[in-house]
C-alpha cells in the first residue's frame, strides 16, 4: 500500500496522536440532537472511578446522577409508580420488574415516548434528567433516596463567581468570555456525573469536540485557540484573543489538536460538598430562558 | 421562393435535431463509445462512471471555471446523477421534479412537477437518483411508488403505474434502467419492513412484464433460509441502479439488508436474497445466480452498491468480471457470468469478520460482545455512492468511510404496516464524542480521528490491494467519475469538488462548493466543449475549461 502524498495524510498524521483518544469513560456527550434518545446508553460498561470510591456498587451508574435522579424521581414520577417503586401492578424498580423494557435504551424510549393506552405520558426530560432517571431506576435497591442532600445552586453560582473562577473562561447568557465551552444550556446537556468528573478532572473528562488547537505557520508564527470546525484543507478557531481565524493547512508546519484542557482540577480547591452545590448550579443552566 | 426554401431548410434541421435528440436501444448498448452523451445513471451498462472525453487533461484541469448553475428549490439532498442527450440536459429536483435544461448554458426548457403522495415514506430522505430514457420518453421512479413516464420534449406525463403501496413502507429513489423494451426498478423501504422486489415494465404501456421478488418466499430456491414468515417482511430493497450484460442478457442488482435491520434473531437463517447480488435474465427476471456477501446481516451492510462490470484479465486469460467494494467493508471480484467468487479483500478496517472463505466468499464472523463498537459502523465502509473503474489505469476507485465504526444495540420490534422496523438502535463508539450520521447536521464539523473520515480508495482488482488512498476530513457521500485522460472527480460532505490524478491520488484541482456533495460527478460535450457536472448542497454546478 502506497499512501498518497497529500496534504490530508501529513495532517492526519500530526492530528493523530500516539496515544489512542481517551476520555473519562462513561459520561454521556451527545450533542447530536438526532440521536439524543439514545445517548448514554452505553453507559456504564465501562465506569471511571468515581470521587467517592468508597461508596457501593451502582452498577457502573454514578452516585452523582442516581441522586439528581432520585430528586426527579420524588417530584416526577413517585406519584404513580410510588416511592418504592411498585405501585404499579406488574412493574418493580427495585426489583427489576419491568412489563416492556429490557435495556436502558428502553427505559429511555419509554419515558421519552410514554406509552399509548396507558396512564404513562410522554416525558420531556433534557439528556441529563433522563440519564440520572434510569441510573436511579437501575439502583433503587441500593439507593437510599431519603439520604440525598440536593446541592445548593445559590451556594454554587457564589462559587462559581469567587473561588471557582468559572467566570474567566466560561460564558452564560451572552456574558463572558469565549475561551470555554458556553455553559448556557450546561444543566440540559450534560449529566451531574460528567460535570463533577469535569470539575474534579477537566482533561479526562473534556469532549472532543471543545479542543484547543495549537498550530505553528511556515512563517514561525505560533496561533492557540478552540476549534471550531475543520475540513481536508483549513480549521476555523476561536483565538486567545477571542478572534475568529481560519487557517489554511497548507500554510502552516505544525498543527495539533491538543487533548489537554485549560481548566484547572477543582479537586484540591472545593469540598464536595462545594462540588455538589457547584453541579447543582450548572445543571439549573438550561438555555437562559 | 428563397424565403420558402430558407423556412423549409430550418424545418427540416429541426427536424435532424429533433430525431437526433432521442436514445435507441442501440445507443443504450453503445454507451460508453458515444461518450457526448450520459444516457444512464452510471454512463453505461457496465456501469464505471468512466468516460473516453479526454479534452480536460492533468495538464489543464487548474483551468476548470464554473460555467453555469441549476439551483433546485428543494432542500432535500441532491443525489441525482444527470442524463445528457444532445446538448440537453435532463435532471430530477428532489423528491420527483423533473428539468430539461439546455447542458451548455443551464436555460430550462421545461419543468415538470409531481406531487409525491403523503403516504410516502422514503427512510432517509425524499430523495431521487434520476432517470432512465429511451426514444423520447423519460422514465422516473418516484417517492410514493409510482413510475412515470414523460414525454422529453415538453415533459408532460405519458403514462404513471402504481408499483407498490406506499403507505406499506414502500419507496422508489432508484433511477430506472431501460433494457430493450422494458424499464427496469426497484423498491426502498428495508426499515420498514417490506417485500423487496425488482419488476420490469413495458416502456410503451407500463404493464409489468416480470417482477422478481428479493426475498425467498415459500416454494422460491432459498425459502429455507427464512424462518416462519420473517420473509414476508424481509427487506432486501432496492435503491440504486443495476447494471446489463447484453452478452449474457443478465441483469444485475443488489439489494439491501434483510428486516429488522439489526436484530437478525428475530430472523435465523441466511436470509437470501439480502444483502446480495442477484442476476437476472433481462427478458424473464428469472434467477441465473446469486451472491450474498452478508447472510442474517446484523449491521444494515446493503448490498445496495452499483455492480460495476469489467472485462480485463484474470490471472492471465480475459474473464468477464463484476468489480463491488460493499458496506460491509470487503471489496470483491466476482465472475458475472456464473456468480462465482474470485477474491475479496478488506478496504477498511474490519471487526465483525475474521476473513472470507476463500472458496466460497462467505464471511467467517467474529464473536463480538453487545456494547463493543463494530467497524465498519452502519453507514458502512461504503454506500450507494458510486464507485469507478478505470479500463485506462485499471483500478477501482471506491467512495469509502475509513475507520469508522459505532455500537449496535438489539431490541427487538413487531412488525406494524408502514412503522420503522429495525430492531435496534446505534450509539456512537466513542465516549463522549460524536459521530458521523446520515445526514449532516450543520455546517461544523469538530469530529477527532476516532469518528472515522471519508476517503477515496484505488484498489488494484488484480491482487485486491489498495493502491492509494486519498483521505478527508469529514465522510463522504459522493460517487466518483474517470476520464481518459486519467482524471478522477470527486467530491464530499465538506463541499469540495476535487480533482485527483487517477494514477497517484495527488490533488490537481478543487473548488468549494459549499454544500454537501452527495450525487455522482458526471461529464459530457457540447459543441465540442467537455463539460463536468456536479451537485453541490441544493444545487447543480457544471464546470468546463476556461475559453481561450
Amino acid at each position: 500500500m502506497k499512501p498518497a502524498t497529500g496534504l490530508t495524510q501529513a495532517f492526519r498524521r500530526l492530528v493523530k496522536s500516539p496515544t489512542t483518544w481517551s476520555f473519562g469513560g462513561r459520561a454521556i456527550g451527545c450533542a447530536g440532537f438526532a440521536l439524543l434518545v439514545f445517548c448514554g446508553f452505553a453507559r456504564g460498561q465501562n465506569p471511571a472511578p468515581g470521587p467517592e470510591d468508597s461508596t457501593p456498587n451502582y452498577g457502573g451508574y454514578a452516585k452523582a446522577d442516581i441522586a439528581y435522579g432520585a430528586q426527579l424521581y420524588t417530584a416526577q414520577c413517585s406519584g404513580c409508580h410510588g416511592v418504592n417503586g411498585d405501585a404499579q401492578p406488574g412493574i418493580n424498580f427495585r426489583a427489576g420488574q419491568f412489563k416492556r423494557v429490557a435495556s436502558d435504551n428502553d427505559l429511555r424510549m419509554v419515558i421519552t415516548n410514554g406509552i399509548s393506552g396507558t396512564a404513562m405520558p410522554a416525558w420531556h426530560f433534557n439528556n441529563a434528567e433522563l440519564t440520572s432517571v434510569v441510573a436511579y431506576l437501575r439502583n433503587m435497591s441500593k439507593f437510599n433516596a431519603s439520604n440525598v442532600v440536593p446541592g445548593d445552586a445559590a451556594h454554587g453560582k457564589a462559587l462559581y463567581d469567587s473561588v471557582g473562577q468559572c467566570a474567566t473562561c466560561h460564558r452564560i447568557n451572552g456574558a463572558g468570555p469565549f475561551t470555554g465551552p458556553d455553559l448556557t444550556n450546561v444543566g440540559a446537556a450534560r449529566s451531574p456525573d460528567f460535570l463533577e468528573r469535569t470539575l474534579l478532572d477537566a482533561d479526562g473528562a473534556m469532549l472532543p469536540n471543545n479542543r484547543s488547537i495549537r498550530a505553528v505557520t511556515k512563517a514561525n508564527q505560533t496561533i492557540t485557540g478552540r476549534r471550531l470546525n475543520e475540513d481536508t484543507y483549513t480549521v476555523q478557531l476561536i483565538d486567545s484573543n477571542n478572534r475568529l481565524v481560519s487557517l489554511n493547512k497548507s500554510d502552516l508546519r505544525e498543527y495539533t489538536v491538543l487533548k489537554t484542557s485549560g481548566m484547572p482540577s477543582y479537586r484540591d480547591k472545593l469540598s464536595s460538598k462545594d462540588v455538589s452545590d457547584l453541579v447543582a448550579y450548572l445543571l439549573s443552566l438550561k438555555g437562559g430562558q | 421562393m428563397i424565403r420558402r426554401f430558407l423556412i423549409a431548410a430550418a424545418a427540416l434541421l429541426l427536424v435532424a435535431l429533433n430525431i437526433r435528440a432521442q436514445v435507441s436501444n442501440e445507443d443504450l448498448l453503445h454507451a460508453s463509445s458515444q461518450p457526448r452523451d450520459w444516457l444512464t445513471y452510471s454512463g453505461s451498462y457496465m456501469s464505471q462512471r468512466y468516460s473516453l472525453l479526454h479534452q480536460i487533461d492533468p495538464a489543464n484541469v487548474k483551468n476548470l471555471e464554473l460555467k453555469w448553475v441549476f439551483q433546485a428549490q428543494s432542500l432535500q439532498k441532491f443525489e441525482a446523477t444527470p442524463l445528457v442527450v444532445h446538448g440537453v440536459m435532463y435532471v430530477t429536483q428532489a423528491p420527483n421534479d423533473v428539468v430539461a435544461l439546455d447542458a451548455a448554458t443551464g436555460r430550462a426548457f421545461w419543468f415538470y412537477h409531481y406531487a409525491v403522495s403523503p403516504a410516502a415514506k422514503p427512510c432517509c430522505g425524499a430523495v431521487n437518483r434520476g432517470l432512465a430514457m429511451l426514444g423520447h420518453t423519460l422514465y422516473m421512479a418516484t417517492n410514493d411508488s409510482h413510475l412515470v413516464a414523460l414525454d422529453s420534449r415538453n415533459g408532460q406525463p405519458i403514462w404513471n403505474v402504481e408499483v407498490a403501496k406506499a403507505a406499506d413502507g414502500y419507496a422508489m429513489t432508484v433511477a430506472p434502467l431501460i433494457i430493450k423494451d422494458k424499464v427496469i426498478t426497484g423498491v426502498a423501504g428495508g426499515e420498514l419492513g417490506i417485500r423487496g422486489f425488482v419488476a420490469a415494465y413495458d416502456v410503451e404501456t407500463g404493464k409489468e412484464d416480470w417482477r422478481f421478488y428479493t426475498t425467498a418466499g415459500p416454494g422460491d430456491p432459498g425459502s429455507g433460509t427464512w424462518t416462519s414468515d420473517a420473509w414476508a417482511h424481509g427487506g432486501a430493497p432496492i435503491w440504486t441502479t443495476g447494471s446489463y450484460d447484453p452478452d449474457l442478457n443478465l441483469t444485475y442488482w443488489g439489494t439491501g439488508n434483510p428486516g429488522p435491520d439489526y436484530d437478525p434473531g428475530a430472523r435465523p437463517g441466511d436470509n437470501l436474497y439480502s444483502a446480495s447480488v442477484v442476476a437476472l435474465d433481462a427478458d424473464t427476471g428469472k434467477m441465473k445466480w446469486y451472491f450474498q456477501f452478508s447472510p442474517n446481516d446484523a449491521h444494515d451492510y446493503d448490498a445496495t452498491q452499483v455492480p460495476v462490470l469489467a472485462n480485463t484479465n484474470w490471472k492471465g486469460s480475459p474473464r468477464k468480471l463484476m468489480l463491488w467494494a460493499n458496506r460491509n467493508g470487503y471489496f470483491y471480484v466476482l465472475d458475472r457470468t456464473d456468480g462465482k467468487f474470485l477474491s475479496g479483500t478488506p478496504f477498511v478496517r474490519i471487526t465483525w469478520a475474521t476473513g472470507l472463505d476463500p472458496q466460497t466468499g462467505r464471511p467467517q464472523l467474529r464473536h463480538l460482545e453487545p456494547g463493543v463498537p463494530v467497524f465498519p459502523g452502519p453507514e458502512g465502509a461504503t454506500n450507494w455512492y458510486s464507485p469507478s473503474f478505470s479500463p485506462h489505469t485499471g483500478l477501482f476507485y471506491i467512495p469509502a468511510w475509513s475507520d469508522f465504526s459505532a455500537i449496535f444495540n438489539r431490541f427487538p420490534v413487531p412488525y406494524k404496516q408502514g412503522q420503522h422496523y429495525t430492531g435496534g438502535a446505534i450509539t456512537p463508539a466513542i465516549p463522549n464524542g460524536q459521530m458521523p450520521v446520515l445526514s449532516k447536521l450543520g455546517p461544523i464539523n469538530t469530529y477527532t480521528d476516532a469518528a472515522g473520515h471519508g476517503a477515496v480508495i484505488a484498489m488494484d482488482p488484480a491482487d485486491g490491494q489498495k493502491k492509494w488512498e486519498f483521505d478527508m476530513y469529514d465522510v463522504t457521500m459522493s460517487g466518483i467519475l474517470t476520464t481518459a485522460s486519467d482524471l478522477l472527480f470527486v467530491g464530499g460532505r465538506e463541499g469540495y469538488f476535487q480533482s485527483l490524478d487517477a494514477k497517484t491520488g495527488a490533488l490537481l484541482w478543487k473548488a468549494s462548493l459549499g454544500g454537501e456533495i452527495a450525487d455522482g460527478p458526471m461529464t459530457y460535450e457540447v459543441n465540442g466543449k467537455q463539460y463536468v457536472s456536479v451537485a453541490s448542497g441544493n444545487s447543480l454546478f457544471v464546470f468546463g475549461l476556461r475559453d481561450p
